[in-house]
């Protein structure tokens, strides 16, 4: 049973270290990014991966308990709310006419310029 | 059907927070559980889309794939955020989506924007603007493998 106790205690450290990890990468890009859509994929990372890594972490560490469980809808809460109102602040963007940068190379694909013009309706 | 399988889900989500099994407080749960069914079927929200049982089992296999995905595409980003002279290749594209019903359409666009990298900006009719952080993670929309993974557990093929 040590030797479990130690994995757990292990599997639980690695994770929250990693989430906390994602964390600050997220606070980095959202400074280092240069427009508003390359920001919100930033703030991505802290939406899913770091969050579930944190919150994993918590739930090996409270055992089999309701508290486990509470942490599981958490989790799967933030699976369904938080890609909405990343889309909710995308779309607001894009209504709004902020085009987004586009590097060199892509613009072979859908020019965005006419598409801003679609949005509004 | 779905109103006695909203009654267990119900029943079972009360049990599970609550942790104090007396027979008043279970009596309690049962009698709101019955009460949320009756307000939820008066308001006609219990349909294909409100209470999705018919997407089954199907479901939680695509999100254990979806996590795997969400994990690949996250170590993207992270190096995208640390080297980005190197990754950052913003661009902007739509793609066709194959789901005819509305909830396999959200079921997908919120896929792409929960793989961070790609964000969901417009839904339209049958198309979909993604916009995509570094050429890897647009390439992964482009290729459509998410698309017919959602389109498989939807029964639409």
């Amino acid at each position: 049973m040590e030797i479990l106790d130690l994995g757990l205690d292990i599997l639980t450290w690695a994770a929250i270290l990693i989430g906390c990890f994602f964390v600050i990468i997220t606070g980095y890009g959202l400074l280092r990014f240069p427009d508003l859509y390359s920001r919100i994929h930033a703030g991505g990372m802290a939406d899913t991966l770091a969050s579930f890594l944190i919150l994993g972490g918590l739930a090996l560490q409270s055992g089999l308990t309701l508290v486990t469980v509470k942490l599981i809808f958490i989790i799967a809460f933030l699976f369904i709310t938080s890609p909405t109102a990343t889309y909710a602040l995308a779309q607001a963007t894009f209504v709004a006419g902020l085009k987004p940068r586009v590097d060199e190379g892509q613009l072979d694909d859908t020019p965005p310029t006419d598409k801003v013009e679609g949005g509004k309706d | 059907m779905r109103l006695i399988s909203l009654i267990c889900v119900t029943m079972a989500v009360w049990l599970l927070f609550s942790g104090i099994y007396t027979p008043l407080l279970i009596g309690f749960g049962v009698f709101s559980c019955i009460l949320v069914a009756l307000i939820a079927r008066r308001m006609d929200v219990i349909d294909h889309e409100g209470l999705p049982v018919q997407l089954g089992a199907n479901i939680v296999i695509y999100w254990a794939w979806l996590l795997w995905e969400i994990v690949k595409s996250n170590i993207d980003v992270a190096k995208c955020v640390l080297f980005p002279g190197k990754y950052l290749e913003q661009s902007m594209f739509t793609v066709k989506v194959s789901q005819k019903s509305d909830l396999g359409k959200v079921i997908y666009a919120n896929s792409i924007t929960l793989t961070p990298g790609t964000v969901t900006v417009d839904l339209h009719d049958d198309e979909v603007m993604v916009h995509a952080l570094t050429r890897g993670t647009a390439d992964g929309v482009k290729s459509g493998d998410m698309d017919r993974r959602v389109t498989k557990i939807m029964r639409e093929e």
